[in-house]
């Protein structure tokens, strides 16, 4: 072995390269990753260190068309809590239970919440109270991982009022995940809007979430609450603008909330918003916010008068004599009747038709009369001459063409298609009856708003808005926007204002209607008594005023009404608010000038 | 004549002042380590034991200052005996504990935990090494030459496999390797030595294990080893290509995924994979500068698991950053360094041999402990000389010191002990 001096000075330095290189290659793996790569581990490291808090934004603020608020949002609290495994989360409840009551119901909605979404803190409290909020604040140190956030809450300062246009907000649920419209956009645990507005109008309403963050260690033990990273502030969206007026919508509510068993469109003819839609009985749109409870929910659901079924647009109801106006502008249109047009046979109370019998409301009968006086009179004897002299084919095609077979568009959820004989006539009734079970005695239901029609309450406003404008209507709509005007037919000037004139005498001392005039006001319109084989007769009224400029079309329908002018007065009591109110700005405004 | 090594004194000061502040930059990432969000107060004073094992590896210091490398050599026979008995006994009677829990490395008696035998081994087998490569007169031809040295080696290497601490026996095997080196055995003579390991390892590729061998064979042809020692290699390197798939399934499963890790570290990163995985966290998101001392959230919060031992260089890496890291492997550059001229100017072979010795058990203790926590290196769970915490291995580590501190104040011929 040698170890002369020269030899040992050469392994030394063999030795040094050795290891300045082996040093050198470590060196740079380090450059590597804490220099050219640093930013991608740090952003593995906030994943795992890191919890986002969802900060819930504010819903949209909807305003009706004075700038009043027709849904807000207050604030309100949620406590949720963050756990890293189902056992710690059961431990965290059964430590809380012992400061405030949490039921066997609520455990499991939140150890569903949490499957959901592990992430993400587990909802124990949508809507916690002060009380469950101050006495959790007091013990917080002995719960890591409870978080208890302010959250807007959705409020609705006319709850009642509104529950038929408005809708709810609740959490949304496993099945409306995996639906294609929300599996991309929505986590577990978020709010979303139910039926009405809140569920049409949705993707404007919903605002942006925010995000606060948390530090947990490698157990998912929360360890730091704040400042552990600048909070990311929610976003809410624009405001709606509606075109209800909420005092009209108000004033139906509070006159007829308690008796009405029915509904109440108002459309502002000129541009198809709706002023007001109402349906009764109602119910408390601020109970559904959050999860509805089941006492509740029970009770609505097992009223035999259905709260919760919309009967302005949910509901199609057989629209019975305010039908006879779409008799009477198809017969205009097609050239068959004038308004002074007189029928072959007078009303003597009933009409003959091959075996049967068909019967006028008046048994007494309206004698000869003319197309007017059969309006202002709904004479079903001059109406079953006028269909069939329109003929069935005609009168469906006509009856199509002006809307009957078709939803109006109306920017709510829920609305009813209406029921309407298609246009290959002779099929649908064989369909219907079999080929020899029908005759043209159809003909005469039909041109009396009978038989196979059935119309929901906004459509027929659609109608009488046609009626009260050119002849042309706008989609209804709650929320303002440009929609389309559609020419549902089309009549001499003349022509339309006699049709009115005879609509106006309805409700005069003339008409079926005189009970339900007003003051100053000429309103124009058209009672229907829908037959009711069991019970009480369904009550309609539909017009507009004032006669000489509509400014308001009301829709109005009563179940178990027992007769048009019931339904009449309450319309003519909604034109007489909203008239007047409007008069009353009106002046004002000049005065001010 | 070495000018930076004190005239009057004899102390070797860059050693020194480089060992002191490699233990302090120690103590403070000890320090580090215990100051975790959910607290311990068992890790939280572990820098203070740490402290006390640092003082304890001082008056060690002091004490072999005062010895002489004769005294040295003449212990190296005691010592090695001592060694083995120990290994021995612990190999028996061992038990797991800490960090090394898998393995049965710690000494105990009575239920009181002495130490780890393997760090006193490493040293025991340096200085006889040294001692057994320094008598020796002529330069090995043939492996056969060379079987007292790799005897010496492989009796303790043996009893700590039988520990199952494979991160220890290949410290053994890097002292080994270097010694022969420094002692000027051929090169040739390394690599056939060496042959069997790497065809156990390579033997996983058919087509590179084919490679390696046939460079074996032009080897053993062009340097012509005794016929018996050729063939013997050959036959070796053979079986261990043959073998080395049984060798992997008899392995078992957590030294299995380790290695599985190692070539792959986002396989399985729930378990096996989490420590290197997250310690690559920790290190990368530490950047340039790191996150400040104490203030690492991958220790903080307990995603680093062992950062008071195995991992505590990614504590290094985290909390100071690539600046820390450059300070601390700069250090270490200048530790070898020094050990390296200690072992140049050795004043005779078994001085000579220690120095580097010592120096390479530390080389392999920061090679693959660094290299484990950026995956660099499979994890064998060796501690980070002057930073892992630990009193044995804080006690040798000062020792060692010790050690090239007498050599290098011999070397010169100069005064003696340390004039403290």
């Amino acid at each position: 072995m040698s170890y002369h001096p020269n030899e040992v000075a050469r392994r030394a330095r063999a030795a040094r390269a050795v290891v300045a290189l082996v040093l050198a290659a470590l060196g740079l793996g380090f450059f590597r990753a804490q220099v050219l790569r640093s930013n991608e581990y740090a952003m593995q490291v906030d994943g795992q260190r890191l919890r986002e808090v969802p900060l819930a934004a504010p819903r949209g603020i909807i305003y009706d068309r004075n700038g009043e608020i027709v849904a807000e949002n207050l604030p309100g609290y949620t406590v949720s809590l963050l756990s890293p495994t189902v056992d710690s989360l059961n431990s965290a409840l059964d430590a809380l239970s012992k400061v405030i009551p949490i039921d066997r119901t609520q455990r499991n909605l939140v150890m569903r919440r949490f499957e959901r979404a592990r992430n993400r803190p587990a909802v124990i409290f949508n809507d916690a109270s002060f009380e469950v909020v101050s006495a959790l604040e007091e013990r917080r140190i002995d719960f890591p991982g409870l978080i208890i956030q302010s959250s807007p809450k959705r409020y609705y300062p006319d709850g009642e009022a509104i529950a038929a246009i408005i809708g709810y907000t609740n959490e949304i649920n496993d099945q409306d995940l995996l639906l294609p419209e929300f599996e991309e956009t929505y986590k577990a645990g978020q709010q979303i809007g139910r039926a009405g507005l809140e569920r049409k109008y949705e993707s404007r309403l919903r605002g942006i979430e925010g995000s606060h963050f948390v530090e947990v260690d490698a157990r998912g033990r929360v360890v730091r609450e704040q400042g552990v990273r600048d909070d990311v502030p929610p976003r809410p969206p624009e405001a709606l603008r509606s075109t209800l007026d909420m005092d009209l919508q108000r004033f139906i509510h509070e006159t007829y909330g308690d008796s009405l068993r029915g509904a109440v469109v108002a459309l502002d003819p000129a541009t198809g918003g709706v002023l007001a839609l109402y349906s009764g009985p109602t119910f408390d749109a601020n109970r559904f916010t959050g999860g509805v409870a089941a006492s509740y929910f029970d009770q609505l659901n097992t009223d035999p008068a259905r709260p919760m079924y919309n009967k302005a647009v949910q509901g199609a109801y057989e629209p019975a004599s305010t039908w006879k106006l779409a008799t009477s502008i198809i017969a205009m249109e097609q050239g068959i009747a004038e308004i002074n047009t007189r029928m072959q046979v007078p009303c003597t109370g009933g009409f003959q038709f091959g075996s049967q019998r068909f019967r006028c409301w008046k048994p007494e009968g309206h004698g000869n009369v003319t197309l007017a006086q059969a309006i202002a009179n709904s004479c079903n004897v001059y109406f079953y001459q006028l269909g069939l002299k329109i003929g069935l084919k005609n009168l469906v095609a006509g009856g199509l063409k002006l809307g009957f077979g078709e939803r109006t568009g109306i920017d709510l959820p829920s609305e009813t298609r209406p029921s309407f004989p298609d246009s290959n006539v002779t099929r649908y009734y064989n369909e219907k009856y079999g080929t020899r079970g029908w005759t043209n005695a159809v003909t005469l239901n039909l041109s009396i708003g009978q038989g196979e029609n059935s119309q929901t309450v906004i459509n027929m406003a659609r109608f009488y808005a046609a009626l009260a404008t050119d002849g042309s209507a706008a989609q209804p709509h709650l929320i303002e926007q440009e929609v389309e005007r559609k020419q549902l037919f089309t009549l001499r000037p003349d022509q339309l204002a006699s049709l009115r004139e005879a609509a106006a005498d309805v409700v005069s001392g003339r008409g079926t209607a005189g009970s339900a005039a007003l003051q100053g006001i000429i309103v124009a319109g058209k009672t229907g008594t829908a037959q009711n084989p069991s019970k009480i007769d369904h009550a309609w009224f539909v017009g507009f005023a004032p006669y000489e400029k509509p400014q308001i079309v009301v829709a109005v329908f009563v179940e178990f009404g027992l007769h048009g002018y019931v339904a009449a007065r309450i319309a003519t009591k909604v034109m007489e608010r909203y008239l007047n109110v409007s008069l009353v700005n009106a002046s004002a405004t000049t005065a001010a000038q | 004549m070495n000018r930076r090594i004190s005239r009057t004194t004899g102390i070797d000061y860059p050693l020194l002042v480089v060992a002191l502040l490699l233990s302090a930059f120690g103590v403070a990432m000890v320090y580090s380590a215990g100051q975790v969000d959910i607290r311990a107060a068992a890790v939280e004073s572990l820098w203070k034991k740490q402290l006390v094992w640092l003082t304890v590896g001082l008056t060690v210091t002091w004490v072999i200052s005062k010895s002489s490398v004769r005294l040295i050599e003449w212990s190296a026979w005691p010592v090695y005996l001592l060694s083995l008995g120990l290994l021995l006994f612990t190999a028996l009677f061992g038990s797991g504990a800490g960090t090394a829990e898998s393995t049965s490395g710690w000494l105990t008696i009575g239920g009181v935990r002495l130490g780890q035998p393997a760090e006193l081994a490493k040293v025991s087998v340096v200085l006889m090494l040294a001692k057994v490569l320094s008598s020796m007169r002529n330069t090995p031809r043939s492996l056969l030459d060379l079987w007292v040295p790799l005897l010496v080696v492989a009796v303790p290497w043996l009893l700590i496999l039988a520990q199952r601490d494979l991160g220890t026996a290949i410290v053994y095997i890097g002292i080994c390797f270097v010694m022969l080196f420094w002692a000027g055995a051929p090169w040739q003579l390394l690599i056939m030595l060496a042959s069997p390991g790497v065809s156990l390892v390579l033997a996983f590729s058919t087509g590179v294990w084919g490679a390696w061998f046939l460079i074996l064979l032009a080897l053993v042809f062009w340097y012509r080893p005794y016929l018996v020692e050729g063939v013997l290699l050959v036959v070796v390197n053979v079986v261990m290509g043959v073998v080395a798939p049984l060798v992997w399934d008899g392995m078992d499963l957590y030294r299995r995924n380790r290695v599985l890790v190692f070539l792959d570290p986002q396989y399985d990163p729930k378990n096996a994979g989490y420590q290197v995985l997250q310690s690559q966290y920790a290190i990368g998101s530490g950047g340039i500068t790191g996150k400040g001392f104490t203030l690492g959230t991958q220790k903080r919060l307990g995603f680093l698991p062992e950062h008071q031992t195995d991992f505590i260089f990614a504590v290094v890496g985290e909390e100071l950053g690539f600046i820390g890291v450059t300070i601390a492997l700069s250090l270490f550059l200048a530790l070898f360094y020094r050990c390296t001229r200690v072992a140049q100017r050795g004043n005779e072979a078994f001085s000579g041999l220690v120095a580097i010795g010592l120096a390479a058990g530390w080389f392999v203790h920061v090679v693959v402990n660094v290299g484990m926590t950026l995956n660099l290196m499979p994890i064998t769970g060796i501690p980070l000389p002057f930073f892992s915490y630990g009193g044995s291995f804080m006690l040798m580590c000062w020792l060692s010191v010790a050690l090239l501190l007498r050599i290098s104040s011999e070397g010169r011929g100069q005064a003696d002990g340390l004039g403290l």
